[in-house]
């Protein structure tokens, strides 16, 4: 904190909003509060844009998770002899990460270029060419800040290493080679009898009592055989638990649901001409949303202050109403509305005695909400999961690692081509809902031994000396990018692990109160869930005002704009 | 359509199309009162014109400012005309009035006359003394570009499309390029069948290899399955690697069963598109029909034992009712069946040899109902010597080459057949009494055969040997492919209902049974198909006219593939008056619900066929039997004279019945445009004897009647029961044949 420079002092002092935290939630509302035309103070302590949304250097990682791993130290003494009419409610961190397992094998090679690297924080996560994000961003025009590839392709994974193609297409169907005729007859025309009901027509409608049913009885009463089960629960419709295991099932999808998963899915696919896939990825990882958000509600007078921890709450000493915070420049700033970052949490000063109003409100306020947590990995390496293929989801159901496995795990590769690491490496995003940290490490450790040689620790030195050598010697060369991983390819070698971070995240969700507090990152794979959280907290605060109403469009070309690159 | 999901139309739309709806009605109705009073108006004609939406895409109104804008178009492409037509006609080509031609293209690529201009222009350039190869290719680029920019505005220009064929025969340009342009117009519109066309006119003046076009269109096929032009140039490649005999097409053993495979997965992926189905089709017929074509059968086949006799009455013990033909015309009829329509079928390419007729040119005709010179059924007429008793003769054919199948295939199995020919000479008590006679096909008149089981007439019968005069071709690999397909579509069945899937299947089975069976005269499937094929005029209404002649051409192949089946529909006609055994054996296919005639190759020896109280709307394919003599065709649905074509070809014909059918119900004979009229010359010039007939106002009326019946040799007709038939009609009848004795039960004096 000691080099830091002196805090500027910030003028004008009251505004309508403050925005606390530049996450991906906490951003939508910002811009959506300066288009409103509200003026609106946006801050974070730290001195990047994200917060628990942003891609960070390789080095930067841990430290980041490891800053929001513990409870800070007591809230120091109570300032009651403040002068003014203001009482003071310090701020203190929740622990949002916990059992944070950084594991080097190539050191040197890493320092060297740890600015290389984009990391999220919240991955593996990608853009549904249809959902709400990327209506969003083009409704608001905020795709014009950002760049997106398509991620071209999702397999399905088994406890063997093997990657199975999902048949999510016509064409694809037509064109798989593991899909025998009977099951490519069926599948198709289940798809067929969705699009049918979707599109509203008379002799293809499901009946009612079907949609209400569970989705898993839907599939099997249309006769479909486990395997293609398998894909559209999981790695169409996404679902997280064993749908075939009610005891263990917290999300078990009704075939409404799981239509309008399918739905989205189909809408996704060809929806942007260069896009094979149905989900996009940001070029420089998925922290450029965020930050494209804080761009349009720049444009639209939003006031920045990155670097700027926050460091309590000002409140009417009769009312126990909000009125501003105080920095930790000592300057306060007052506002009508506070959003704040999952990050922070009000704590009532030891042996102080707030306002009436205010003991009532705060409990409730701190409430740790137990919606478990979600397992993430990160692991970085220098040669394809698949050659031939860079960009791409796998998607391992539950039971398909272990039996004990009730919850799907997700993986996503993202090449260099999407700079987020150095030329000819990838990085693998990992997650899975879990109930605990053990549990949430066994599901990620059996994916990286399905996938990954792991090198060992009495023999990580020579490997990696090697390694950083070779390359060091890629990285120089940035045009070799392909013939870099050529010596791997010809084997049937599973690809060496370089890096990797693994961690548990909670999983906490905004809260509309006293003060609006926004969620942290879900355990979905796209950001429908958040943007409809965001909405509503925006609908809670500005109840009179549009959510980015249609008119704030700027740019007409936008269409144009959010093809992704090829 | 196309395989495109088509949008459920909004209400707005609805209202529209009711009113459209409601337009057209009034408009048809208006029309079909023009139609069926024959009045060609200006009207009528403009009322052709409207067009529906293409390809299913709605079409939308256009808007006050999109109508100013299309007037002003209108407007400035007037002008550019006018001022291109006076260049083009001054024959003035310099280099602004090129340039004006190029901007009339640009707006309106559909300007044939200005791509000619563009013609006459390079040629004019290309004439010039000082040309240089480097200004030659600037000339032609230029002409290129501007084909481009024409294809940007309307890709399915076919001037256009046709400029640039020519621009780039001249030589002179990267046929590189074109690819390249190729790929764009192809990615833009994938099943674009211009550019398809113009593809395989680039592989072909570049010389891409056909394997490379092959895995071309893979590519396509993959990207979207939903391809016709793709599946066609797919099967035109394939085409061209078989007949090139190229490495790895040598037999179709090894290609067609991994194309089966392919198209498999389009088929099962969503069996609703029908550019699998097409593929799947010829793919079919790549498997059943043999390169060269094959004699099926002959009449009289080999070993017959025929009887001629000049007279009608003869001794049923005496002589087989089966293989003895009355001939008063001295002379009877060789008949070869192909199994394809073939060419070049003459005396140099079948010899006959007889005893009494040795080097004898016969003339061989093809039967077809058009013109051509190709078709499946030849016959030639060998005059009988009253002198020779006994003689046998001998036929070869294809021992030289010359006959050729339709898709140029030769002839190569040459193949002879030899018969005995018995000549019964007249009997003048006899024929006495056979003037007098006249025949009625009554229930009380026919005794079956079968229950007789007389000896002689199973012997006689034996002796037509019903089979394909000629070992299999089918190789194993064939009757292999088509099991493997009849389980695969099994299947597909098993898991939906599908309609060109159950028709496919009947396809399938018939093929098989066909090669499997040849000798053995039996069809194990044909119940199956029989019921597939009721199956489907239930499912598929709108079609039920060809599953129901489907099923006509099963069940004659039915009843006609072995002797027992046949057996059953053989009588003996018996006079009610005489109670002499007469005649000749009546097949009676009759109450059958056929709805066309067929297996011809098996019936070539029948000469009395009852075919009534069926619902024959066409008897095409009669042509082939030569020696029927009596034909009923009571109580069919037969619409027009025309329809009664092929009998013109039956010269031994003397007996017909087409009494209540529905010639004359419907005014206007929508088939009669396909006869030649009697104006025209080949008509005409045949006719010219008949000139004093075809004067009379009542039959230039009736100019179809006298075209079908003036070549007949008819003794009897029954008419009855045709709204044609009034006694008007009749007396034209009497007039155009003079031959005739007796209409509709009535004696003519």
């Amino acid at each position: 904190m000691d080099d830091i420079p002196p805090y500027p002092p910030i003028d004008p002092t009251t505004f309508d909003l403050i925005v606390i935290g530049t996450g991906l939630p906490e951003s939508i509302i910002a811009a959506a509060a300066s288009t409103a035309s509200k003026s609106v103070l946006h801050l974070d302590p730290n001195p990047f844009y994200g917060s628990h949304f942003s891609s960070l250097p390789l080095a930067d990682l841990p430290s980041f998770l490891s800053s929001h791993s513990t409870s800070p130290s007591p809230p120091r003494s109570p300032s009651s002899d403040d002068p003014n009419e203001f009482s003071l409610l310090e701020f203190a961190t929740r622990p949002l990460y916990s059992s944070i397992d950084i594991s080097t094998f190539s050191p040197n090679l890493l320092d060297q270029h740890s600015r290389k690297f984009n990391l999220d924080v919240a991955g593996p996560r990608v853009l549904f060419c249809a959902d709400k994000s990327i209506e969003l961003l083009l409704r608001t025009g905020t795709n014009q800040y950002m760049e997106f590839k398509s991620v071209d392709a999702t397999f399905v994974g088994d406890n063997k290493g093997n990657l199975w193609s999902v048949p999510d297409s016509r064409a694809a169907i037509f064109k798989d080679k593991s899909l025998g005729l009977v099951e490519k007859n069926k599948l198709m025309r289940f798809f067929k009898l969705v699009q049918g009901h979707l599109a509203g027509e008379q002799d293809v409608k499901i009946s009612e009592e079907d949609l209400q049913s569970p989705f898993v009885d839907f599939l099997n009463k249309m006769g479909l055989p486990p395997k293609i089960k398998s894909f559209i629960l999981y790695a169409i419709a996404m679902a997280d638990y064993d749908q075939e295991d009610t005891g263990v099932c917290r999300d078990l999808l009704k075939t409404k649901d799981g239509i309008d998963q399918l739905a989205l899915y189909n809408a996704s696919i060809g929806r942007f001409q260069n896009a094979s896939g149905a989900f996009l990825y940001p070029i420089y990882g998925q922290g450029e949303l965020s930050q494209a958000f804080c761009r349009r509600a720049a444009v639209k007078g939003c006031l920045y202050v990155l670097r700027m921890p926050v460091t309590a709450l000002l409140v009417d000493k009769d009312t126990g109403c909000y009125k501003g915070v105080r920095l930790a420049s000592g300057q306060d700033i007052f506002s009508q509305k506070l959003i704040l970052d999952p990050t922070f949490k009000v704590t009532l000063p030891l042996g102080s005695s707030p306002p009436l109003p205010l003991k009532e409100k705060l409990p409730f306020f701190s409430l740790k909400d137990d919606k478990g947590k979600i397992a993430r990995g990160i692991c970085i390496t220098k040669t394809s999961l698949k050659p031939d293929i860079s960009n791409f989801l796998v998607v391992y159901p539950p039971r398909s690692l272990f039996p004990e496995q009730v919850t799907s795990i997700r993986l996503l590769q993202i090449a260099s081509n999407l700079a987020v690491c150095l030329p000819g490496m990838f990085v693998l995003y990992i997650s899975a809902l879990c109930n605990d940290d053990d549990q949430g490490k066994k599901l990620i450790h059996a994916v990286m031994n399905t996938l990954l040689t792991v090198p060992l620790d009495s023999e990580s030195n020579a490997a990696v000396q090697s390694e950083t050598a070779e390359i060091g010697s890629a990285v120089q060369d940035e045009t070799s990018e392909s013939s870099s991983g050529g010596p791997s390819d010809s084997g049937e070698e599973k690809p060496t692990l370089l890096w990797s971070a693994l961690y548990s995240q909670e999983l906490t969700l905004g809260q509309v109160d006293f003060i609006c507090s926004t969620p942290m990152p879900d355990g979905k794979l796209n950001y429908n869930d958040l943007i409809d959280t965001t909405f509503k907290i925006f609908q809670e605060i500005y109840p009179e005002e549009e959510f980015f109403p249609e008119t704030s469009l700027e740019n007409p070309e936008v269409d144009g704009d959010a093809s992704p690159e090829t | 359509m196309h395989g495109r999901p088509r949008k459920a139309p909004k209400p707005e739309e609805e209202a529209a199309s009711v009113a459209k709806a409601q337009k057209l009605r009034a408009l048809q109705t208006q029309f079909f009162s023009f139609h069926h009073n024959k009045i060609p108006s200006q009207t009528h004609l403009r009322n052709r014109k409207r067009k529906q939406k293409m390809h299913g895409r709605p079409r939308k109104a256009p808007k006050p400012e999109e109508e100013a804008a299309s007037v002003a178009k209108a407007q400035k492409l007037r002008a550019l005309q006018t001022q291109f037509f006076s260049f083009h006609h001054n024959k003035i080509y310099t280099k602004e009035a090129v340039e004006l031609s190029a901007k009339l293209l640009e707006i309106n690529p559909e300007s044939y006359t200005a791509w000619n201009y563009r013609k006459l222009a390079v040629e004019h350039y290309l004439s010039q003394p000082d040309c240089n190869p480097d200004w030659i290719k600037s000339v032609l680029d230029d002409e290129l570009r501007v084909v481009e920019n024409a294809l940007r505005q309307n890709f399915k220009s076919y001037g256009a499309w046709h400029h640039r064929k020519w621009v780039i025969s001249k030589g002179h340009s990267s046929i590189d390029n074109e690819l390249r342009l190729l790929d764009k117009f192809q990615k833009a519109d994938s099943r674009n069948f211009h550019a398809w066309n113009y593809r395989r006119f680039v592989a072909e003046s570049m010389k891409r290899s056909e394997q490379d076009e092959l895995k071309y269109t893979e590519d396509m096929i993959y990207k979207n399955f939903s391809n016709y032009s793709a599946w066609h140039n797919r099967s035109v490649l394939l085409s061209a690697l078989f007949e090139k005999k190229a490495e790895g097409f040598l037999s179709k053993e090894k290609v067609l069963p991994e194309e089966y495979e392919f198209i498999h997965q389009a088929i099962f992926t969503d069996p609703d598109d029908q550019s699998g189905w097409f593929y799947h089709l010829w793919l079919l017929d790549q498997t059943v029909t043999t390169d060269s074509p094959l004699l099926a059968s002959s009449w009289p086949g080999h070993g017959y034992d025929v009887f001629l006799v000049e007279d009608r009455c003869y001794n049923g013990s005496a002589f087989s009712p089966f293989t003895a033909l009355h001939s008063d015309s001295g002379s009877f009829p060789i008949v070869l069946y192909f199994n394809q329509p073939v060419g070049g079928v003459s005396s140099s390419t079948v010899t006959v040899e007889c005893g009494f007729n040795k080097n004898e040119d016969l003339l061989w005709k093809p039967l077809s109902a058009s013109n051509s010179q190709t078709a499946r059924v030849w016959v030639a007429h060998l005059k009988i010597p009253s002198s020779d008793l006994l003689s046998t003769v001998e036929v070869s054919v294809g021992h030289s080459k010359g006959i050729i199948s339709t898709r140029g295939f030769e002839y190569s199995h040459p193949s002879m057949f030899s018969f005995k020919v018995h000549v019964q000479p007249m009997e003048r008590d006899f024929s006495q009494v056979s003037v007098a006679e006249s025949i009625s096909l009554r229930e009380e008149n026919f005794k079956i055969y079968g229950s007789q089981s007389e000896e002689s007439i199973i012997n006689s019968f034996n002796q037509l040997s019903i089979k394909n005069g000629h070992e299999s071709t089918a190789s194993n690999w064939r009757s292999e492919a088509l099991a493997k397909e009849i389980e695969c579509f099994r299947e597909l069945l098993s898991l939906m209902d599908c309609k060109i899937g159950k028709l496919t299947l009947a396809r399938l089975l018939m093929a098989y049974d066909v090669m499997s069976y040849p000798f053995a005269n039996k069809l194990v499937h044909s119940e199956e198909v029989l019921e597939l094929c009721s199956d489907l005029m239930k499912l598929d209404p709108t079609h039920y006219q060809y599953y129901k002649d489907e099923h006509s051409m099963v069940l004659l192949q039915k009843v006609t593939s072995s002797k027992e089946s046949l057996l059953q529909h053989c009588f003996q006609y018996k006079d009610s008056v005489s109670s002499a055994i007469c005649g000749p054996v009546c097949l009676r296919l009759n109450n059958l619900s056929l709805s066309r005639m067929g297996a011809f190759e098996k019936l070539l020896w029948v000469q009395m066929l009852d075919l009534s109280h069926n619902e024959l709307q066409s008897i095409e394919g009669l042509e082939a039997m030569q020696l029927l003599s009596c034909l009923s065709l009571r109580n069919n649905k037969l619409r027009s004279l025309t329809a009664l074509e092929p009998l013109r070809k039956l010269k031994l014909l003397r007996v017909l019945d087409i009494s209540y059918n529905q010639i004359g119900d419907h005014s206007i004979d929508t088939t009669r445009y396909l006869c030649s009229s009697p104006l025209s010359h080949s008509v005409g010039s045949e006719s010219n004897k008949d000139e004093t007939v075809t004067s009379d106002v009542a039959l230039i009326d009736n100019w179809e009647a006298f075209y079908i019946f003036k070549d007949f040799n008819l003794n009897q007709l029954e008419i009855v029961g045709n709204t044609i038939a009034d006694e008007k009609f009749k007396s034209v009848l009497v007039k155009i044949m003079p031959k005739l004795k007796q209409l509709d039960g009535k004696l003519l004096g």
